[in-house]
Order: structure tokens, then C-alpha cells, then sequence
């Protein structure tokens, strides 16, 4: 069996776009995304879905990106950090971060973000104790979370005054 | 004129582009050509190499294949000596050590290959564990595997010890902890004769690597750069490894002609093969009075350095200097040592050694108030050093101290006393009808010096520059790294301050020696204090050269500010001023007697945990922490709190969740599923609190240190609360529930 023969068409949205992918049907969505699209703001930190640095979103589902075989992808809409903002516009989520110190060193906080995201379209108004076991599965070693918690507490008192 | 913006939480300079992903770390680079390069490692501890086996199904003649017989200067990472080898050729001294690089364009084939590679080493009897090394088990360094030791001799302790009321001994130990930074190590590099050797990577200290590359390629200085990427978290962990790994890439990019060589670390690899904190060993002996006044300490501190001497022995200093705390004794004697075990190297993290040094102590201060019949508090309230009083190597403290203050205001944040009193009733009342939670709570007072120790600042000479363009924008031009702590928002708020002009006037220059002078190593609590204080000269000058041009009047405004860099920019071509450190006035530090004035300021601290352990499960859980310190002037409140909740958060894993587990020198849980770090639902709330006394030679009004501090309080705090709780003290950090159960179930 050779290398292309390997290979299968993934049909997928990324951010919006239409992708037609040759792929092999193992290979990691983590290092599609990363390799294939370019699209690196996508972060590998374990590589056994412990971290969450690799979150995505498929489907509005919050999945560790180096789990999935990129054959689950096919049919999928698929939100990266990169389809986060509006533009230059930034999402309240993400813009909370900056204004609090959610993001340090940087490396968790696309996954960090996406989570946060993630939790609030799932409870809109969620308690500290919601907050501590929705953001549980993305590990952060510079922050001790406290800013990222006041973060999300920022992003969901703004998005209500939106809404 | 601009207001003043020190104090004020000004958006992260990186900010945007770290919430947008858009920020490049260096697995994100790619480059035309690109191999990926892996390294092969000694399965065995300790032994003499026999042979390498190039297994069968590899296409061999396709990949880059790099041994020490490769390396066209010297086979050592320079730091402090010369012992450890980029890649052994004749003995190895620890398992995961690099015997053999490997490169090739197709990654999944490199890791066929790499697997494909064995070797064929005779073992030779090794060293685990630091007793075993302490007691000359077998020789596997030097003549009596001893990296180095200090002693510090204040007073005499010989004269108290028979007139001494009371003579309390302890013996305490902490285990090695992964610094754990998200992103692992990783290098891209491009080298060849002709144009010298560039490296990329994720690192702390640009000018470390560039050393060491000038060494391993015998090249002179101009023909070897070292580019800092964006950085996903270094905590010491990326202080001295980069210099190994970044060699390693250079390496094979030599050997292939020149191009690009990126390796990048798994977790396992990084885990199990880089540096962690440095396993100690600490006895305590302590004299006091009848009425709790200190008389003499005797401390005997040890580490375990791992194969190679790396950073030990500075590691060692500070865990040296602060093993006696913030205490006035008139006699302290501290002797130190840091030994050799066949284990990889440990190294730089977070804390340095004083964590190690101060769990020691702050465990022991609880055992002698015990003895003495006082409460912790009390105990030391009769102990606690004052301005103008001295320190273990005898520095007179000359900045305003007031620790009691510091208690004072932890428990009253805490309601310490009412809630030490009620956890005690209510343990009692629980206990006696069967309930299993126990609460307690605890402290532990302590104090970081910022800065390299003694006369380091003096031997670094530290030099930051300052260049404006023509638009009045300025660029600061440091080899200090932003690593998410905030370099390039506090040095940019200085500097503004400085200047008096707009925050967005100012930014960091990329870190690259090739453009940026060395203002050392992004380490040791220094960043703000030492290299704050050299971008404000810096910036200070850019203003006097303008007005000695007579370009710029004492008051200035932004269009004011922007003509006269525009006009001395088409006079002169380029606007630029440089700083280079000198030591503040009346410093002296004898390194042969390690005497004198150790560090330019102390940050102090209080900091306070709260506990609840179930003595059915075996589960602890922190409730409540808080955190009370005096670190000068506060130069960002967001980014300073957030130091300190990262802190204290590395310091609960590293009491009550970080297990190395080693079996035969090999870290066996190296996976983050069986290492486990804090996640969001196991912290309790970390309240900051600061106090700002400013330090008169600190920039911004005073600024001093505090990385490292937050690592130091944590442990003690935690195990003291522990005690409280349960009546037993514990003396090892981590302690895992297993320890506990061995513990409450002695104690039953």
C-alpha cells in the first residue's frame, strides 16, 4: 500500500470555509489543521487530551483536536481560534482576557478561549462553581485561573448587556 | 504631559495576539526545506557505550545522522562547567541522555527510525537518590560526587547550644517537581560554514544559548544568533535546557548544509528528559530561649543535582541564603552541599532552591513554637527580623521591614485566630461523632531576594538600549524575555513613565542577539528590579541626548517629543542610548566567607492556607489562600496578582499533586494523565493582597522582585494547616494521600 493510496477525502468548514482535504483518515485534526491549513493558533500540549490546548469546536462541541482521527470531520463545521473574532473586532470572550489577564504566557489560551466560549453558549449565567468545572479539562500553568475565572466572569456580564 | 501609567492595568502588549492565536511560537514557524530532527537516548543510567545498531526496514542513506564525532568545537553545554556533553560518546551518566541526532523531511518516518536506533551499553553501578549520593554509595562524580558547598557562619553556634533552654531538631525533604510549562522545548535552527549558525526557539535567555553555540561550533560571537520566539511558559525550565536542545538542532543543520533543522519535544520526551526542580534534604537544629527568642540555627541543606552540575550550585546559594528565613538569630551556621545522582539534571525553577530551604524552615519554626509552648504566631512575632537588624550572611537590612504588619494583615483577611480556635472545637466535636473532615489552618512567613546573589550583578553588567525613529515611537532593545510574566507591558509602562509619553509610543525589540544587547538572563526575580531599572536609564537618555542637541526643552509634549527625534534623526541617522547596570552604593558581598550583602531588596511575605482533609479518603483540599507580600512599587496590579496566583498555584501542586515517581533513575509518570497539575476545579480562592514600600533603587518609583516569591510560602502554609487539622506533622512535600493514611494511621 503506498502513502497516497492511504489517502481519503475529508469534506469539512473551517471557520467558515469549504475545505476539500487528501488526508490519511488517522491522521490527528490537530496537525490537519496546523500542517494542512496553516492554521497554527491551534496548540499541541500534550498530545493526550489532557491539556485542552488543542481545543476546537466541531459542530458547537468542544473536542480536544489531537483525539480526534480527521475522518470525523467529514460533513463537520469546525471553529478554530483564527474564526473567533469578527474581523478586527474581537469576541467579548476574547477581549475580557486581554482586560484581565486571562492569557499569560499565551500557549492554553486559544483552547482557554474556546472553552470559555464553549460554557457560556451552554449556561449563559453560569456560578463560579460552573465556571471551575466548565474550564476543568484545559490546563493553564501560568495564571492559577483566578484571571481567567474573571475573565469569564467580564465576557458574561457584557454579553448580557447585549443580549 | 502624559498621566503617570505605572500602577495602572494597561493592556498586555501581547495581548491581542494571544487571544487571536495570531502569536508565533516556534512550532509555528516553517521553513523551505524543513527537516524535523529527533534524538535517540541511553536507555541505561549509568554504563560505558559499546556500540550503535542501526536496525533493518530504515532507509538509513535518507536521513542526517549526527554523533559527538560530529561536533566541530567542544562536546559541552557551557554554563558554569564543562561536564555535560551535548551527546556522549564513550560513558553515559543518566538515562534519556542524547547519544544520537536524527533528521529527515518525513516525521513519522524519523520516529520509525529513531525507534530503530539501540545501543549496546555496559552498565555500571548508579546513584538514584540523594541519600545514597550523600553517603558515597559509589563515586560517580568527582571525588565524592559534591557539585559544591558553602557554609554561612554568623555568631557561634558551638557557644549555645549547652546553655540553651531548648534545643528542637527536624529533618524535612521535597521531591523534584516538572516545571510544566504548556509548551514544550522546541528549536529551529539553520547552520553551515558559510553563514554561521541562527537558532529560533522557545527559551528564557537568549544570550545563555548564544554562549553556549559559540562553544560547540568554535565560532566568534557575530557569527551565532539566538532569536527568542513567543514563549509558552518557561519557569526556569527554559533557563538552561534551551542551550542543549537548541545545539542539538545547530547540529544537524550543520550536518545537512544549512537547512532548517526543527525539533520539537513530545510531552513524554519533555518530561522525562529535561530539567525539574532539585530534590532536598534538610536537618534543622535550633536553640531557644525559655521565652521564644531564637539563640542558634544549625542548617544542613543538601540537593540532589541529578548527572551534570548545570545550575546546581547556584540553585544551592539561594537555597543557602534563605534557609534561615526572615529571622533575627545572633548565631547561624548553614552548611550546604549539592550532589551528583545518575538521574537527568535538575534545574532552574521557580523559587531556585529557596522554596526547598524555606518549607524546611517554616515546618520547623511550627515544631520549636510548639516546643516552646507559643502559638506559630507568637513564636515568631519575638523573632522577626527589623530594619537594621542583620540576615544569615550578615546583610543589614536598611529598607523599612515590618513582617508583624505583614501577619497582622493576613489574619485579619483570614480571621486566622477565631478560625484556628473554632477548627480546633469543631475538629474535636466532628471527630467524636464520626464525621471525617477535619479544617485547619496555617502560615508560613518568608522573604525572596531579587537579583542574582551577591556580587552576579556586578560580574553580568547588564546593558538595555533604547532607539527612537523619526515618528518619536521607541524600541526597548533587552535580551529580557517575555514568557507571559509581562515583560513587554512592564518594561513599555517604565518607560513611558520615563519619558512621560504615551504607553503605545513604546515596545520591545524581538530578542535577538543580533540586535539586542545582553541584559542577561530572564531569571532570578530580576527582570523588573534590575532590567526595569536599565530601561528607564535607558529611556532617561534618549530625552538628555535630544536636550543636549538642544532639540527638546524640559517640558514637551508628544508633537513636541516626535520633532525632536525627527530632527536629531536627519542630523545624526539614529537616535539610540544605551544603560548599562552599576551596583547601588555601600554593596559588599565576599564570596569567600559568603558574607555580605546577598541580594539589593527583599520582597516579604505572609501567606495563609486553609485546609480540609478527610481523614476516610485520604483527600486534602486548600480552601482558602491568601497571599501577602511587600514587593515595592506595584508596577501593573493585574499582572503582579497574576505572578502571585500563578505562583501560589505551582506551589499547591508542588504540596499537594506533583509526584515524580523515579524507578531506577527514570521518571515513570511522564504523562500529564499521571503527573497531575491544579486544573481549575482543585484550587481554592488565591487573595492577593500587596504592600508597597518602595525600594529607592527599583524603577518606578521603587519597584523590587517577584517571580519567584509566590513558590516559597505555599508548601509550609499548606503542611502547617495540615497539622492543624490532624495533630500530625508531616515532613515531606508532596504528600500524596498515601503518605497521609501512613501518617493519621501511625498517629491513631
Amino acid at each position: 500500500m503506498t502513502e497516497a493510496a492511504a489517502k481519503i477525502e475529508v469534506n469539512c468548514t473551517v471557520n467558515g470555509t469549504a475545505h476539500q482535504l487528501r488526508v490519511h483518515p488517522m491522521a490527528r485534526l490537530l496537525d490537519v489543521l496546523r500542517e494542512e491549513l496553516e492554521l497554527t493558533g491551534t496548540k499541541e500540549g500534550c498530545g493526550e487530551g489532557e491539556c485542552g490546548a488543542c481545543s476546537v469546536l466541531i459542530d458547537g462541541q468542544l473536542v480536544n483536536s489531537c483525539l480526534v482521527p480527521v475522518l470525523q470531520a467529514e460533513g463537520a463545521e469546525i471553529k478554530t481560534i483564527e474564526g473567533v473574532a469578527s474581523g478586527a473586532e474581537l469576541h467579548a470572550v476574547q477581549q475580557a482576557f486581554i482586560e484581565c489577564g486571562g492569557a499569560q504566557c499565551g500557549i492554553c489560551t486559544p483552547g482557554m478561549v474556546l472553552a470559555a466560549m464553549s460554557l457560556l453558549t451552554e449556561n449563559p449565567h453560569p456560578t463560579d462553581a460552573d465556571i471551575r468545572h466548565g474550564l476543568a479539562g484545559n490546563l493553564c500553568r501560568c495564571t492559577g485561573y483566578m484571571k481567567i475565572f474573571d475573565s469569564v466572569v467580564r465576557a458574561c456580564e457584557r454579553a448580557g448587556v447585549k443580549a | 504631559m502624559q498621566t503617570e501609567i505605572v500602577g495602572k492595568p494597561v493592556p498586555r502588549k501581547e495581548g491581542r495576539s494571544k487571544v487571536t492565536g495570531a502569536a508565533r511560537y516556534v512550532d509555528d514557524l516553517r521553513m523551505p526545506g524543513m527537516l524535523y530532527g529527533a534524538t535517540v537516548r541511553s536507555p541505561v543510567s549509568r554504563g560505558r557505550i559499546r556500540s550503535i545498531n542501526f536496525g533493518e526496514g530504515i532507509p538509513w542513506d535518507e536521513f542526517v545522522v549526527v554523533t559527538a564525532a560530529d561536533i566541530p568545537g567542544e562536546n559541552a553545554v557551557a554554563l558554569i562547567l564543562l561536564d555535560q556533553p551535548y551527546l556522549a560518546s564513550e560513558f553515559v551518566n543518566h538515562a534519556e541522555e542524547p547519544i544520537l541526532l536524527l533528521a529527515h523531511a518525513d516525521k513519522h518516518l524519523l520516529e520509525r527510525a529513531r525507534r530503530a536506533v539501540t545501543f549496546d551499553i555496559e552498565p555500571l553501578p548508579a546513584v538514584y537518590t540523594l541519600a545514597d549520593s550523600l553517603a558515597g554509595k559509589e563515586i560517580i562524580w568527582g571525588e565524592d560526587n559534591t557539585f559544591k558547598t558553602y557554609l554561612v557562619d554568623k555568631g557561634n553556634v558551638d557557644d549555645v547550644w549547652a546553655q540553651a533552654d531548648l534545643v528542637v531538631e527536624g529533618e524535612y525533604s521535597t521531591g523534584a517537581q516538572e516545571q510544566l510549562y504548556i509548551e514544550t522545548n522546541g528549536i529551529v535552527a539553520v547552520a553551515n560554514e558559510d553563514e554561521g549558525v541562527t537558532v529560533w526557539g522557545s527559551m528564557q535567555c537568549p544570550y545563555y544559548v548564544h554562549k553556549a553555540l559559540l562553544k560547540l561550533f568554535a565560532l566568534p560571537p557575530e557569527r551565532v544568533r539566538v532569536v527568542q520566539c513567543e514563549t509558552g511558559g518557561g519557569f526556569g525550565g527554559k533557563e538552561e535546557y534551551p542551550s542543549m536542545i537548541g545545539g542539538h538542532a545547530a547540529l544537524l543543520s550543520w550536518k545537512a548544509g544549512g537547512r532548517p533543522v526543527k525539533i520539537i519535544y513530545d510531552r513524554a520526551e519533555d518530561m522525562s528528559a529535561t530539567t525539574k526542580r532539585h530534590p532536598s534534604l534538610t536537618r534543622h537544629r535550633t536553640a531557644v530561649t525559655r521565652d521564644g527568642k531564637l539563640l542558634a540555627m544549625e542548617i544542613e541543606f543538601n540537593v540532589d543535582g541529578g548527572a551534570y552540575a548545570t545550575l546546581s550550585a547556584v540553585v544551592l546559594s539561594r537555597g543557602t541564603i534563605h534557609a534561615a528565613g526572615p529571622y533575627h538569630c545572633p548565631n547561624i551556621r548553614i552548611r550546604s552541599r549539592a550532589v551528583a545522582t545518575n538521574v537527568p539534571p535538575h534545574g532552574a525553577f521557580r523559587g531556585f532552591g529557596a522554596p526547598q530551604s524555606i518549607f524546611a524552615l517554616e515546618r520547623q519554626m511550627d515544631k520549636v513554637a510548639a516546643a516552646v509552648g507559643l502559638s506559630p504566631a507568637e513564636f515568631r512575632r519575638r523573632n522577626f527580623i527589623r530594619e537594621g537588624e542583620a540576615t544569615a550572611t550578615g546583610q543589614i537590612i536598611r529598607e523599612p521591614v515590618d513582617m508583624a504588619g505583614l501577619l497582622a494583615r493576613a489574619f485579619a483577611l483570614t480571621d486566622y485566630e477565631a478560625r484556628r480556635e473554632r477548627f480546633a472545637r469543631e475538629n474535636a466535636e466532628r471527630a467524636a461523632r464520626g464525621a471525617t473532615v477535619r479544617r485547619g489552618i496555617g502560615f508560613a512567613s518568608f522573604m525572596h531576594g531579587a537579583g542574582f546573589t551577591g556580587s552576579g550583578e556586578d560580574y553580568l553588567k547588564s546593558i538595555v538600549g533604547a532607539e527612537a525613529d523619526a515618528e518619536g515611537r521607541v524600541r526597548i532593545l533587552a535580551a529580557s524575555t517575555e514568557i507571559g510574566q509581562g515583560t513587554n507591558t512592564i518594561f513599555a509602562q517604565i518607560a513611558s513613565d520615563a519619558l512621560k509619553l504615551d504607553y503605545d509610543l513604546f515596545e520591545m525589540a524581538q530578542p535577538d542577539t543580533g540586535t539586542v544587547p545582553d541584559s542577561g538572563p530572564t531569571v532570578a526575580s530580576r527582570t523588573c528590579m534590575i532590567v526595569g531599572r536599565l530601561v528607564e536609564s535607558a529611556a532617561v537618555g534618549l530625552r538628555q541626548t535630544l536636550q543636549g542637541a538642544g532639540l527638546l526643552t524640559d517640558e514637551y509634549d508628544a508633537d513636541e517629543w516626535r520633532a525632536a527625534c525627527r530632527a536629531y534623526i536627519e542630523r545624526y541617522g539614529a537616535l539610540k542610548s544605551f544603560s548599562q547596570y552599576k551596583p547601588p552604593p555601600g554593596v559588599r558581598w565576599d564570596d569567600e566567607k559568603y558574607e555580605g550583602d546577598a541580594y539589593g531588596a527583599f520582597a516579604w511575605a505572609v501567606y495563609v492556607a486553609e485546609v480540609s482533609v478527610d481523614t476516610l479518603t485520604y483527600e486534602t483540599r486548600v480552601e482558602d489562600f491568601v497571599a501577602v507580600q511587600e514587593v515595592g512599587k506595584v508596577v501593573h496590579p493585574i499582572l503582579a496578582a497574576g505572578q502571585i496566583e500563578g505562583g501560589v498555584a505551582q506551589a499547591i501542586g508542588f504540596t499537594l499533586y506533583e509526584n515524580v515517581v523515579w524507578r531506577d533513575g527514570r521518571m515513570l509518570n511522564n504523562g500529564m494523565t499521571n503527573y497531575v497539575m491544579p486544573t481549575s476545579a482543585d484550587l481554592p480562592p488565591i487573595r492577593v493582597h500587596f504592600e508597597e514600600q518602595p525600594y529607592q533603587y527599583g524603577p518606578a518609583g521603587g519597584a523590587k522582585g517577584i517571580g519567584e516569591l509566590p513558590l516559597d510560602g505555599g508548601a509550609p502554609a499548606i503542611l502547617n494547616a495540615i497539622e492543624h487539622a490532624t495533630g500530625v506533622s508531616f515532613t515531606h512535600v508532596p504528600l500524596m494521600p498515601e503518605a497521609l493514611m501512613r501518617g493519621l494511621s501511625e498517629d491513631a
